[in-house]
């Protein structure tokens, strides 16, 4: 194995007088699915920003191993560089999917625009990868030329995380990627993300109150209450044999089904 | 492999749960627990109820989080420990050393029984039309009636779940496996099925640690067995 | 440009500087020009004055040209490819009164070409000067409206959402169907907006002897193709850029080869093409 894909050392970010996340470090390995758990506030889309380099951090610093020019630190990175790298080897999925779609253009045009952005200039070409990407996530190829706006929740969902795809990217951030979806809905997204997710040997970072969600998708959790990680570990540990308060009340209280 | 070479090593194992909504109030479970497997093993633990038999097979997994002690694997002709051990390190045992069967399936929603199935040996990078065939054979040899094999589980019955559920994990060939009452709900025949996958697994050379709850079961698979004590609670009696 | 300035004070309007415009304005615009020579299709901001018309009526060109004209400078002005349009014939008497210039219909005869709309037909030659007025500078305005994210995905050659465009305009309709201002990438550098000309002379555009210069009085920016310049239309390589094309000829002098502008002649509605560039048309009679 060699070294992680991405590290985090005392990740801090304030705003204002207000600690968001504090202190916060981790290693994620290649083809790892982290989940960032916790309530609302409790600072882990601070973090996720922090990580995805969308947020600077007031101290610690974020590593990442590019795939050809070796590892960088990615609030030091040239923002030429960062954004480079930010839609070619990462993804990063909206809770809202109209955050991260062009809702003024097609489903195909939203799945192209990355290949086009690293030259692709092939219409015929692009438009076959956008129908395949559009059948992995389940959307009927007819509908490639219509816009997101004429989609249903789920569907905008899926065609984001095409969207995302379609560059085959090395690490993907999602940010609550099921929040405010029916739960027939999350459930297909959720099958699908951990179908592609596998399928693709991608290494994730997913924010999400729902332990459902985390229990399925990731590998490994980390707690965050106020800020800071309280606990982490393998996913179905923290579940099951949860150490801290603050996880055995979050486990608690999921309803049973 | 000989039996010379153990597969799972076990030595001061400890566990307590600790509850703060009870003012962190501490359950001791398990305590200086040893035990040594060799592959071609069965150890059946064996005990009252409560006395920490589950606990006991979820902390080799690395289900529950061990207080002290030592879990030794065997793997890659070195020995691994769990112990606290990075999460990474844990996932990698489990995916090519450790195979747990509990008593109830993880429903996984929209995904075909058959791909529950054959989702592991995929996983471990194995062709998807022979990982299939060889799910189907493990469904057919469990009694799961073929019409079934498309469905996702989360409609079938107790005993089919738990059916797919020993399928899934029998069907890559651990060399160290954990049953935590694999015929449960079964009916006579179903048990005997799922009977013979384990003895066949056993005299591969699996070594296999398991709660067999079916004394009938326990006589057929295992070839030791190991007490596990009922913990001394802080109040001197048994919870 | 000249190689003498008149002085300041050789004002022959009464209150007005020679070619309408203060020395310290004109000064600021011809650095602004400069810099926009020196980067080829980068939008450089100026800071532009009230001119004597509203905007949108080329204000953004006219401080241009009064930047760089002088005495011997002879001045030709096209809306739209005619010379004798309100707009045209305004500017030109603008310029032959505050700067004393010789004006000229004449293509090959103009040192300075100030045009709306269209890129004369007559091939322009080393020394010439064509001012552009540009009403929207920003060719990713419409798929970006705000400036900061605009300028850094020109600053970063982030291009992808322009492609973006064209692939959606074929999606829609089957090819490109921009046919004006079609956005061109100059010097495989920048992505720049050709102003609204028809798409027809964007190829002249490219490698042109002539020095490109526009101006955009409302946004005030300056940006400019120098000579020889490589303009390549952007596309896609299974849909190339093609410019329009007619199966008609200019029923005033039989090209085949001009834009043509379509005219209805009379009630019964009567059509008829001819050359947009009037210039180009007479002198072929």
């Amino acid at each position: 194995m060699s070294g992680p894909l991405l590290s985090a050392r005392g990740v801090t970010r304030r705003f204002g007088g207000r600690v968001a996340c504090h202190d916060v470090s981790f290693d994620l390995w290649p083809g790892e699915v982290l989940g960032i758990v916790g309530e609302s506030g409790s600072g882990k889309t601070t973090l996720l920003n922090c990580l995805a380099g969308r947020l600077v951090p007031d101290g610690g610093a974020v590593t990442y191993e590019t795939q050809s020019a070796g590892s960088v630190d990615v609030h030091r990175l040239s923002e030429a560089r960062r954004r480079l790298l930010a839609r070619t080897e990462w993804g990063f999925v909206n809770q809202d999917a109209r955050e991260g779609l062009r809702m003024g253009v097609s489903a195909g045009a939203n799945i192209g625009e990355r290949l086009m952005a690293v030259g692709a200039r092939h219409y015929g070409e692009i438009r076959r990868e956008a129908a395949d990407w559009m059948a992995r996530v389940e959307i009927d190829a007819a509908r490639l030329d219509d816009r997101p706006g004429t989609y249903s929740g789920g569907m905008r969902q899926r065609l984001q995380i095409a969207r995302n795809l379609v560059s085959k990217p090395r690490l993907v951030f999602m940010d609550e990627p099921t929040g405010g979806l029916d739960v027939s809905v999350q459930a297909r997204i959720l099958d699908l993300l951990r179908g592609l997710v596998g399928g693709l040997h991608l290494s994730a970072v997913l924010v999400t109150h729902d332990l459902g969600v985390a229990r399925l998708l990731t590998h490994r959790l980390m707690v965050m209450q106020g800020g800071r990680v309280v606990e982490q570990g393998l996913t179905d540990q923290v579940l099951d044999d949860p150490q801290h308060a603050y996880t055995q009340m979050l486990v608690a209280s999921i309803l049973p089904v | 492999m000989t039996a010379s070479q153990p597969a799972l090593r076990v030595c001061g194992l400890a566990k307590s749960f600790t509850v703060h909504a009870q003012g962190g109030l501490s359950l001791p479970v398990l305590h200086d627990v040893a035990l040594t497997v060799s592959p071609g093993e069965c150890l059946a633990l064996v005990g009252p109820s409560g006395a920490g038999k589950s606990t006991l097979l979820r902390s080799l997994y690395g289900n529950y989080r061990a207080d002290a002690g030592s879990i030794r694997v065997r793997q890659d002709e070195g020995w691994i420990e769990l112990v606290g051990a990075e999460p990474r390190t844990v996932l990698d045992v489990r995916h090519r050393t450790m195979g747990f069967v509990s008593q109830f399936l993880r429903v996984i929603p929209r995904v075909p029984a058959v791909d529950v199935v054959a989702e592991p040996l995929v996983r471990r990078g194995a062709d998807a039309a022979e990982a299939r065939q060889r799910a189907e054979f493990l469904l057919a040899m469990l009694g799961i009636p073929a019409r079934l094999w498309a469905l996702p589980p989360a409609t079938f019955s107790g005993g089919e779940q738990q059916r797919v559920n020993i399928a899934r994990s029998l069907i890559v060939d651990y060399p160290i496996l954990l049953l935590d009452e694999p015929t449960a709900s079964l009916d006579a025949a179903n048990r005997d099925g799922v009977v013979e996958l384990i003895s066949q697994r056993r005299d591969a050379g699996a070594a296999i640690v398991g709660i067999f709850h079916d004394t009938a079961v326990r006589d057929a698979v295992a070839t030791r067995v190991h007490e596990v004590v009922p913990p001394v609670t802080p109040s001197g009696a048994a919870p | 440009m000249p190689d003498t300035m008149p002085p300041a004070d050789a004002d022959q309007n009464g209150a007005y500087n020679y070619a309408y415009l203060d020395e310290q304005t004109k000064r600021m615009i011809r650095r602004a020009i400069l810099k926009a020579v020196a980067v080829p299709g980068y939008q450089v901001p100026f800071g532009g004055r009230e001119m004597p018309l509203p905007y949108g009526w080329g204000t953004g060109g006219i401080q241009v040209t009064a930047a760089i004209i002088g005495r011997d400078d002879t001045l030709k002005v096209i809306d739209q490819g005619a010379d004798d349009t309100t707009n045209a014939v305004s500017i030109r008497r603008f310029f032959a009164k505050v700067a004393e210039v010789a004006t000229t219909t004449h293509t090959a005869e103009a040192t300075i070409i100030q045009t709306r709309h269209r890129v004369p037909e007559t091939p322009l030659t080393d020394g010439q000067i064509l001012v552009f007025q540009v009403p929207i500078p920003e060719p990713l305005r419409m798929l970006e409206p705000r400036e900061t994210e605009t300028r850094t995905l020109h600053a970063l050659s982030e291009y992808g959402v322009m492609q973006v465009s064209l692939y959606e305009s074929i999606a829609r309709h089957g090819r490109i169907a921009k046919t004006y201002n079609y956005p061109v990438m100059v010097n495989g550098r920048y992505i720049m907006s050709p102003s609204p000309i028809p798409k027809f002379d964007n190829p002249k555009l490219d490698r042109s002897p002539a020095l490109q210069l526009y101006g955009a009085g409302r946004e005030k920016r300056i940006y400019a193709v120098p000579p020889h310049t490589q303009v390549k239309s952007l596309d896609f390589d299974d849909h190339p850029f093609e410019i329009e094309t007619w199966s008609e000829c200019c029923a005033l002098c039989g090209s085949t080869e001009s834009f043509l502008d379509e005219m209805i002649v009379d009630d019964a509605g009567k059509r008829l093409f001819v050359c947009s560039d009037t210039d180009y048309c007479e002198s072929r009679r």
